[in-house]
């Protein structure tokens, strides 16, 4: 099942790795994230110029037309990179859901922004006390004349202070935990009404809680069909988020690695030591073992297969569980090195706890994956 | 669990509880005390035991120690630990204070003891180094003697809580020539001295907990040596006994499950299938909780019997690390998307946390705890030390 890269494909990979090895080694890197702002435009910019911010979107809504497969590809990049700046909420989140909801003109009108870099956008789903759950959504949506104002609450939605736009998930009808009734919303992030208390990521970004008192938002999509946009969403989310993560499995061992063949205690190098070695191929297998099953969900998601959401589920366990087995070991390996913010292992380390904590952590998706089984 | 006490220990039981509930620094009881205290905050529960002569429970009374019996001692750690409060700075008390009286001379008792228990002498260790960590018996720093003097350069690393430091012991070389183990002494520097240059090293909870220390030309009184020239690695191995004794941690991890219970108990509705499985993961950490703690209990009634204890401060130091480690991963686990937050040091007001104060320490003592299975002896080096002492491999 090993994937074939197309020309294309291949071309695309090595002129993203080209670019972050350029600009985006570590020390630049962690300017751009104790920057006051803590992402960089100028990087925004240099991705919209490689045709990043465009890859994924159809040709006829303005893209390049690669789909879910070249979402991995930069994902897995910007995963061995660490990249902060927002690529799954603008392009993968915001994006998709505009592709997938939006009308002719809410297309022209977004989509042109997004793929230059000119807008950055997030999707705003979270709510307090509504753990992973999509469908636990209170704050509302009200209709008046040809708009919708819109009240609640959201919290810890990443990028939010970066975002030009949010898209927000609001009830139109039913209640709290209820299917039906959920429908999307465009917001301007500065509109009147918007409000934000910001704070930092273990993972070196931002995000904030928000309270929305009377805000205007345009629909997008029908009211009522936002819940099943929100699950489609979040499978190409853990598909871009389960890349990254591979990708930063990849950096941790080989940093592991090489370390344990350059650090010497005892009169010998520590990866001379058994039970060294023994973490590491397990270290190794782990990563194996999730780098197929981020391109076996990934192609899954490129052919819309039946049971993708199950399996979406099932790799955002194993491959959680593996990245942190993997995360845990390298800060191990490394000794006190691994635990200090100036090696980058810790940074990995806390970037997969991060991704461990987004759209759920694994321990929820496998009681997911479970009851999908039971079902079937 | 308890011991099984004796009337007499069972007051004196109640008398601790009693002393801590109405003598324990409301100041104290800050979000993470091991970041959010000042130096003297954190010395103000020290001062406390000192004046009730309860500082040194380790001491032979001689000393400045209470006399407790074996027993006593495990009470007042187990009481200390479960109600929380802040233990007195182990690298003073635990650990240079008992080399002194050990191995040092009357001069040296007299000048440093009464200040370590006063708390007016702040300690920090200088054992790691760069090139040494694991094996820590090829330290390079060196000590030349001049006259009356010592002169020392080196590099020492991972220095805790050096920059509150009055005084650092040090692990340095005498004896080029010699074995390893054989050319190590014992020194006892005054951070103070000229020469001496702390710089922090931040770790990935963004917090300045270590440093590193280095040593420039630095001129040490001789009469500094504790014991004898080229002996100091006897002496270091002494200490490092004293450093894992207390590492199972039961009180402390006992009362991060409380929490923990709590937390899940107000972050995940019943009827969500996630409640049981918090209820599943917790129900295993205290398991293990329990075993560990009869086990502690095993040893503790067998040391009051005279029974050297051998390595189980190794089994104590890598269950006990692990286990917490586990808890504070639940822990940021219960508060979900709240966990993506991280304070930022120095703590301040101004910065704003979501979610509710309970979680707002989640993710860095969930961070801050990776180090427990790296340092004091790492525990790949705690299973290699049961392997060869205990197992006979
Ligand atoms: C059901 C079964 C079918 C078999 N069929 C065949 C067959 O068809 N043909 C055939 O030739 N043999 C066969 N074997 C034998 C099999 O290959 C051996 O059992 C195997 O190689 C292990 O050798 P051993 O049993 O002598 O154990 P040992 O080699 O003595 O090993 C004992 C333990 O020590 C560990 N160990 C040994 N060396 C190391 C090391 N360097 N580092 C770390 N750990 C180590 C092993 O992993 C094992 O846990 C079979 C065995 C079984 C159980
Ligand atoms: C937060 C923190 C505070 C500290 N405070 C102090 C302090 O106050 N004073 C002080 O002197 N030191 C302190 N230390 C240092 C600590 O004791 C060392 O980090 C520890 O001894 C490990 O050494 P190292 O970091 O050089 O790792 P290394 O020794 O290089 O080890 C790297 C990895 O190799 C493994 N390894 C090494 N040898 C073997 C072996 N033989 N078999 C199997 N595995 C092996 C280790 O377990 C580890 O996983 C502190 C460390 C930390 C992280």
């Amino acid at each position: 099942m090993d994937i074939q890269f197309t020309e294309e494909q291949e071309l695309l990979r090595s002129s993203i790795q080209r670019l972050l090895r350029d600009q985006y080694d570590f020390e630049a890197r962690r300017k751009i994230v104790a920057d006051e702002q803590g992402f960089s435009h100028r990087q925004w910019a240099a991705f919209a110029e490689l045709g990043l911010l465009a890859a994924p979107f159809a040709e006829d809504a303005g893209g390049l037309g690669g789909g879910p497969l070249s979402t991995m590809i930069i994902a897995h990049e910007f995963g061995r990179h660490l990249v902060v700046e927002p690529f799954v909420e603008t392009v993968v989140l915001a994006g998709g859901l505009i592709e997938r909801l939006g009308d002719t003109v809410q297309k022209q009108a977004f989509i042109p922004d997004i793929v230059d870099g000119k807008k950055i956008w997030t999707l705003a789903w979270t709510e307090k006390g509504g753990r992973f759950d999509l469908a636990d959504v209170t704050t509302t949506a009200r209709r008046e004349s040809d708009d919708y104002v819109l009240s609640g609450g959201k919290t810890a939605v990443i990028a939010a202070p970066w975002a030009d736009y949010l898209v927000v998930s609001a009830r139109t009808s039913g209640s709290r935990k209820d299917h039906g009734g959920v429908s999307l919303f465009v917001v301007d992030r500065r509109a009147a009404g918007v409000d934000l208390q910001s704070f930092k990521t273990i993972d070196g970004r931002r995000a904030a809680e928000i309270s929305l008192r009377n805000v205007r938002g345009q629909l997008l999509g029908k009211e009522g069909e936002g819940l099943a946009a929100l699950e489609a969403c979040r499978d190409r989310a853990i598909g871009a988020l389960c890349a990254e993560a591979v990708g930063a499995m990849g950096e941790l061992n080989s940093a592991t690695l090489e370390y344990s063949k350059t650090r010497k205690q005892f009169g010998t190098t520590i990866g001379s030591f058994q039970v060294l070695q023994h973490r590491m191929v397990d270290m190794f297998i782990a990563h194996q073992e999730a780098l197929s099953l981020m391109q076996h969900l990934n192609l899954s998601i490129s052919g819309g297969e039946a049971g993708l959401s199950r399996l979406a589920s099932g790799a955002k366990t194993k491959i959680g569980y593996a990245a942190k087995f993997v995360a845990d070991q390298a800060v191990q390996l490394h000794g006190g090195m691994g635990m200090t913010d100036e090696l980058n292992v810790g940074h990995y380390f806390k970037r997969i706890s991060s991704i461990n904590i987004q759209f759920g952590d694994p321990a929820f998706h496998v009681l997911r994956y479970a009851r999908f089984g039971a079902a079937a | 669990m308890e011991l099984a006490l004796s009337p007499e220990d069972a007051a004196f039981r109640d008398e601790v509880r009693a002393f801590i509930a109405e003598n324990y620094p409301a100041e104290m009881r800050v979000p993470n005390p091991e970041t959010d205290l000042t130096k003297e905050q954190s010395l103000l529960w020290h001062r406390i035991l000192h004046k009730k002569g309860w500082i040194a429970p380790l001491w032979p009374k001689e000393y400045g120690g209470p006399g407790w019996s074996i027993t006593r001692r495990f009470i007042f750690e187990q009481e200390t630990s479960r109600a929380g409060t802040l233990p007195p700075l182990a690298f003073s008390v635990t650990m240079v204070g008992p080399v002194i009286y050990t191995f040092g001379n009357e001069a040296q008792k007299k000048k440093f003891l009464p200040r370590i228990l006063s708390g007016e002498d702040w300690w920090c260790q200088g054992y790691s180094e760069p090139g040494s960590g694991s094996d820590l018996a090829t330290v390079r720093t060196k000590a030349v003697r001049d006259g009356d003097h010592y002169i020392v350069n080196g590099h020492k690393t991972w220095t805790t809580l050096a920059q509150h430091a009055d005084w650092i012991f040090c692990l340095v070389r005498t004896d080029p020539n010699a074995k390893p183990q054989s050319g190590i002494s014992f020194l006892l520097i005054d951070m103070k001295s000229p020469g001496v240059t702390v710089r922090p090293i931040i770790t990935i909870d963004g917090s300045h907990e270590v440093n590193d220390v280095f040593l420039e030309n630095v001129r040490v009184p001789a009469e500094n040596l504790i014991g004898e020239e080229n002996k100091g690695w006897t002496y270091a191995k002494f200490l490092l006994g004293n450093e894992r004794t207390s590492m199972a941690g039961i009180g402390r991890s006992t009362r991060y499950i409380n929490k923990l219970k709590q937390i899940v108990e107000a972050e995940v509705p019943s009827d969500d299938p996630m409640h049981l499985d918090f209820q599943r993961e917790i129900a295993l950490v205290e398991l293990d909780v329990l075993a560990l703690e009869a086990t502690e209990l095993r040893v503790v009634a067998q040391m009051a019997r005279g029974i050297d204890p051998g390595p189980a401060a190794s089994l104590f130091k890598i269950r006990g690390t692990e286990i917490f480690q586990r808890i504070t991963e639940l822990t940021h686990r219960a508060i979900g998307s709240c966990g993506l937050a991280l304070r930022e040091q120095p703590v301040s007001a101004n910065h704003f946390m979501p979610g509710h104060e309970y979680g707002h320490t989640a993710a860095e003592k969930y961070l801050n705890s990776r180090k427990l299975s790296i340092y004091g002896g790492s525990n790949e080096i705690q299973r290699n030390i049961i392997a060869k002492a205990v197992l006979g491999l």
